[in-house]
């Protein structure tokens, strides 16, 4: 097979990591060469720079024989390469069609030709077996079929290099299903295909080759039907992953947190948590595993009293909180690692202090009786918690927006965990912070739990949810799938379930290509 | 009760109603195009003024109102040209940008009327446009009172909006306008050049708006007076979000605030203080604003600066 | 892509001087066009403004209300909020200072004061709406402010030119009882006490801001209403909250032209003062202290600007001219910080 494209010591600097580091890359006429990665290991920015959203520090780009230089959008697409993005490039209040064409329109004159440019998407449509209605605003549609609006304009374009970045992050199982078929029809039409993704499951269903990315670099590329899910998650993680935290076995106590029946809803009135009931006791951890997007952030978010919920009822403590305002949850004993600690958890150009007392700011001491704030109390508690937490460099008055993520992440745990909640969630807590960083705040968590503390941890990461918790919940598609004590948890189970699978229809070791679990 | 239906239903408001609307209608298709493009465009007002005063000037010094017209469009241009470099190229907040150029006009144009003119105020008068009668609807029974005879311009605002209307939604670069005032981004990955459409569109507001101003001081009247525009941009602005950002919904507010302006007088003799119609345009936008009548949604990348990568 | 570099404190100060730096230059150019030199013009500004205790005075006075809506439209800006509507809140203020001032007859200590209040609460209650508005339905501040300013103007000219009509043929009420009135403390000049509520306003924004549980909640609402709602703020109630603090500095401003220059409701009195409060407060950093400094500035160039008329062919209007390059140049910072090879903050 001729190669296609080739991508040679790409190398992309940004200011704090270096994204891509002398990165080899190649795709054959006609094969689907799954890109593969963590979180952060660069495979976005290395598919950005052959789109010519980003521009390379060094190395060289071949398409088909040529040397190219990809200065812009523009240039890949004249270079037949089209990209499909993770946030969809569409435009809402307009038509199927008219995104499809926009940029390369047909055109009579100085018109648009509706009649010609519906024809030749109905055309396109049916000869890649890509259903899809021209003439439908993209607001109307299911994110399934706006992928399939996205395809469309990378083949009308004439793309023979098709990129996907995380397609099947928002699809649901259905869906993707739907769409691995869509990509074997485009393969046999002669499409090369790069698929990247960070789920070694659809690596093994579509791929021909896979390629792995570790903190900007190239680890490794391998035949699929040459690997194995356990060979790929050590090229991905660096090494087998035994977060192993120290921790005795859990002394649970008395019911803390208690959902009944709840729901939530999003801003478009899509169910997004669909009935859910748990328990969470004090002294335990009670992890929520699960493929982002199944729920999980909404139900956090209403349990905290950022959302509001549509059905249920949600107890703290014996006491129902459903409705209270996120202040009155706090105050009743809850502590909350939001997921995005830029968005939500800190007010980045706050010091670290301020931010240290946010949730608190209005309690004694740090405001007197007068409603005015107390900064030696302030910065006093400030000082005990930056050296309790390692907060680097343990300076208060700085703005946090200067610390490193994963100091950033402290302040927001110190700041929860010091005020020792009943319930404490943790979303995502390691997400974008350093080893050193991760191992402290695991240990962290354990401490709150023997203090007694009811912990609901959802993580995207399994072996985080394996390691801390004492019991799992598994969450697909707005629900609650199933609760296990760790005992009976097994990434391969766990990865089943979130997957769609049903317990009753799991045996270990059934799904093909699997070696176990680590 | 008769009266008033008649006071209301009249073919002289009518037509007066056209008159007045004939500015605004101008105005506001072309804060569509600024705002269909992603830049807000709160400097109508002083665009307008500009145009009012230029209009005057060039008519003044050739003695031709045409050339007035083209000279106010290429002064409202430049003024447009302004705030789309500071809008876009410079990142500068469209709303603060748009206030400067509100205040630098109401400054420039008393400045230069009292530089050419050595008078404060208002200018000498000038030669205007005359008004038309056009030989098919002044065929036609009681239209013919509304608009078969009216000036040029208010003809030429009715084209405009059938114009704006076909290249917003039936050709090329309406529907990269439309794309790159909602999600610039996902023009930018098609290709299609963010920064220049947004160019063109804040440049041809500004034309657009300084020949609304036109017709104050070269048909209207025959004279510029200092802040003579006295808020009609900002009446046109608020026809513009009346008409959810379309060029007919604008048209039909800018009549509707017209026929408002155009019934005052004959209402504050029926006990009715015409500040109360005065006030109604930015009443009417607030309510539609708050979502009562149907809500009012602009285009969503509208007043961000589109930062490439 | 460069690397990020903190902004330096000088910075701070460095790029509003920049910008008036860079405005006097192009009004320069305008000063040309008319034939005059700009050195000759701009000096006559700079004596007549600060070349004595007198013009000092007068530059004092005329930067006093653009001081309070300088400080109004910061203060909204603190919270993220765009108050573009001090213009109206200042002549709802000026109407409540008005009324209070004409219709009652107490003794200075009361009525003073109450007038003082009356335009506070009158300029509040005007930016709660587009403050309540925004924060129940979620309509941007910024077009509710511009239409509630024409509809105060509109109001006030018809309650003005109606039932408070003075009787004379000028569209103005009767004057305010002079015990409503603030004391001028420089005569000749027309500065009042005002000036010193002013400070006292400033202060006030101050330690509202950076020294109070509201002031904490306010700013973290403005930086991120996100992380706001999560740490328990109410961000509804801050936004309200916000307006109506930035409308009772607005008002402010009404009450000083009523109680302090024209004692009485002139229909339309304010030359822009609203609109030049987002000046001041954008070349003031929106920093209490900043505005103090750049109403100052503005007082000086409108206190200089007659005498520049009569004394050189240069209209005064040049003085708006330079207000709005100004406001240009603050605005586009992105532009200046390029000029000077500044990093850019991300």
């Amino acid at each position: 097979m001729a190669k296609v494209l080739e991508m040679r010591g790409i190398t992309k600097q940004f200011p704090r990591v270096l994204a891509n580091d002398h990165v080899y890359f190649d795709l054959e006429h006609g094969e689907i060469h799954a890109l593969v990665g963590e979180n952060g290991s660069g495979k976005s920015t290395l598919m950005s720079i052959l789109y010519g959203l980003y521009q390379k520090d060094a190395g060289e780009i071949i398409v088909r024989g040529q040397h190219v230089e990809i200065t812009e959008p523009r240039r890949a697409i004249d270079l037949r390469i089209g990209m499909v993005f993770q946030h969809f490039m569409l435009v809402e209040p307009l038509t199927v069609a008219e995104n499809i064409v926009l940029g390369s329109e047909i055109r009579k004159g100085p018109f648009l030709d509706y009649k010609k440019m519906i024809a030749e998407v109905r055309r396109l449509s049916e000869e890649y077996g890509l259903q899809i209605d021209p003439e439908a605003k993209i607001a109307d549609l299911s994110v399934g079929l706006q992928q399939r609006v996205e395809i469309l304009k990378a083949l009308y374009r004439g793309a023979e290099i098709l990129i996907l970045d995380e397609p099947t992050a928002v699809l649901t199982p259905q869906e993707v299903d739907d769409l691995i078929q869509v990509l074997r029809n485009l393969k046999a039409k002669g499409t090369s295909i790069v698929f990247i993704t960070h789920k070694i499951k659809e690596v093994l269903a579509v791929s021909d080759r896979v390629s792995v990315l570790r903190r900007g670099r190239k680890i490794g590329t391998k035949l699929t039907s040459d690997t194995n899910e356990q060979e790929l998650a050590e090229m991905m993680v660096g090494r087998v992953v035994l977060l192993q935290v120290e921790k005795g076995s859990a002394q649970p106590g008395p019911e803390v947190l208690r959902l009944e029946g709840v729901s939530v809803k999003d801003q478009f009135g899509q169910v997004k948590v669909n009935n859910v009931n748990l328990s969470v006791r004090s002294g335990e951890v009670l992890g929520i595993a699960g493929v982002e997007g199944n729920g999980q952030s909404e139900l956090v978010e209403a349990i905290a009293g950022l959302r509001r919920v549509s059905g249920g009822k949600i107890y703290l403590s014996g006491q129902d909180i459903t409705g209270w305002s996120p202040l009155r949850i706090r105050r009743a004993g809850f502590g909350f690692v939001p997921e995005d600690r830029h968005r939500r958890g800190l007010v980045l150009d706050y010091s670290v202090a301020d931010n240290l007392i946010l949730g608190i700011h209005g309690s004694k001491p740090f405001v007197t009786s007068a409603g005015l704030r107390n900064q030696g109390k302030i910065g006093e508690y400030a000082e005990e918690l930056i050296a309790e937490y390692d907060v680097r460099p343990p300076v208060a008055n700085q703005a946090v927006r200067n610390l490193s993520g994963g100091n950033q992440q402290k302040v927001v745990v110190a700041r929860e965990f010091a005020q020792n909640p009943d319930l404490l969630i943790c979303s995502q807590p390691t997400r974008g912070v350093d080893v050193g960083a991760i191992e402290f705040i695991h240990k962290q968590v354990i401490a709150q739990r023997d203090r007694g503390a009811a912990v609901l941890l959802v993580s995207a990461e399994l072996d985080e949810v394996l390691s801390l918790s004492d019991r799992v919940a598994v969450m697909y598609n707005g629900e609650i799938v199933s609760v296990m004590p760790i005992e009976e948890a097994t990434e391969h189970k766990l990865g089943f379930l979130m997957l769609g699978g049903r317990l009753e229809d799991y045996q270990a070791g059934e799904v093909s290509g699997s070696a176990g679990q680590s | 009760m008769g009266d008033i239906l008649a006071m209301l239903f009249n073919t002289t408001v009518f037509a007066a109603a056209f008159r007045m609307a004939t500015p605004l209608i101008f105005a506001a298709l072309g804060g569509i195009l600024s705002e269909r493009s992603g830049v807000v465009n709160i400097a109508l007002e002083g665009m307008m003024l500009i145009g009012s005063f230029t209009a005057m000037l060039v008519t003044y010094l050739t003695g031709m109102p045409w050339v007035g017209v083209l000279g106010a469009m290429a002064a409202g241009g430049l003024i447009g040209l302004i705030h789309a470099v500071f809008c876009v190229r410079y990142r500068a907040n469209q709303v603060v940008t748009g206030t400067a150029i509100n205040i630098f006009a109401g400054g420039l144009t008393v400045f230069l009327l009292r530089h050419f003119f050595q008078v404060a105020g208002t200018s000498p008068a000038v030669t205007v446009i005359p008004d038309i009668t056009l030989p098919i609807l002044s065929k036609i029974p009681w239209i013919d009172r509304i608009l078969g005879r009216q000036n040029p311009l208010v003809y030429l605002a009715l084209v405009a909006v059938a114009v704006v209307h076909v290249v917003i939604y039936r050709t090329t670069w309406g529907l990269r306008l439309r794309a790159v005032g909602e999600h610039p981004q996902a023009a930018d990955t098609v290709g299609v050049n963010v920064f220049r459409m947004r160019y063109i569109a804040v440049v041809l507001s500004g034309a657009l708006a300084g020949l609304g101003g036109t017709y104050l001081s070269i048909a209207h009247l025959s004279r510029f007076s200092e802040g003579m525009t006295a808020g009609r941009g900002f009446i046109a602005l608020a026809a513009v979000i009346f008409g959810k950002w379309t060029p007919l919904g604008a048209l039909g507010a800018c009549l509707f605030f017209g026929y408002g302006d155009a019934l005052q007088m004959r209402l504050q003799d029926i006990g009715i203080p015409t500040q109360f119609m005065n006030m109604l345009p930015y009443v009417l936008t607030m309510v539609a604003l708050a979502g009562f009548i149907g809500r009012a949604v602009g285009p969503k990348a509208a007043g961000e600066p589109y930062i490439k990568g | 892509m460069r690397d990020k570099v903190k902004a330096l404190p000088w910075q701070e100060l460095l790029l509003p001087l920049v910008a008036v730096v860079l405005a006097l230059l192009v009004g320069s150019v305008f000063i040309l066009y008319v034939g005059e030199n700009p050195l000759k013009a701009y000096g006559i500004l700079f004596t007549e403004s600060l070349g004595s205790m007198r013009n000092i005075a007068t530059t004092l006075q005329r930067a006093t209300p653009l001081m309070f809506t300088g400080l109004a439209v910061a203060f909204a800006f603190r919270a993220g909020l765009f108050n573009i509507g001090a213009e109206g809140q200042l002549y709802i203020g000026a109407f409540c200072a008005v009324w209070v001032g004409i219709s009652f007859n107490l003794p200075r200590i009361i009525h003073l004061p109450l007038a003082i209040f009356a335009a506070m609460v009158g300029g509040a209650l005007w930016a709660s709406i587009a403050g309540y508005l925004k924060a129940k339905l979620g309509v941007h501040e910024v077009i509710n402010t511009i239409m509630l300013n024409f509809i105060a103007l509109f109001l006030t000219d018809w309650l003005v030119t109606g039932p408070f009509h003075g009787g004379s043929w000028v569209p103005e009420t009767v004057r305010i009882s002079s015990s409503a009135a603030f004391t001028r403390i420089y005569l000749p000049t027309r500065l009042t006490t005002a000036v010193y509520v002013a400070g006292i306003a400033a202060a006030a924004v101050y330690i509202i801001l950076w020294k109070t549980k509201r002031g904490y909640e306010l700013r973290a609402v403005g930086l991120n209403p996100d992380a706001a709602e999560y740490g328990g703020i109410n961000v509804a109630r801050n936004t309200v909250i916000a307006m109506a603090i930035s409308g009772a500095l607005a008002g402010l401003a009404g009450a000083e032209q009523i109680l302090g220059l024209h004692n009485r409701f002139i229909v339309r009195f304010s030359s822009d003062l609203g609109f030049m409060g987002i000046a001041v407060a954008l070349l003031g950093k929106n920093h209490p202290v900043g505005v103090l400094l750049a109403a100052v500035l503005f007082g000086a160039l409108q206190a200089g600007s007659a005498a520049m008329d009569r004394s050189t062919a240069v209209p005064r209007e040049l003085i708006t001219i330079i207000q709005a390059l100004i406001i240009f140049f603050v605005a586009a910072e992105f532009l200046i910080r390029r000029m000077l090879r500044l990093k850019e903050d991300a």
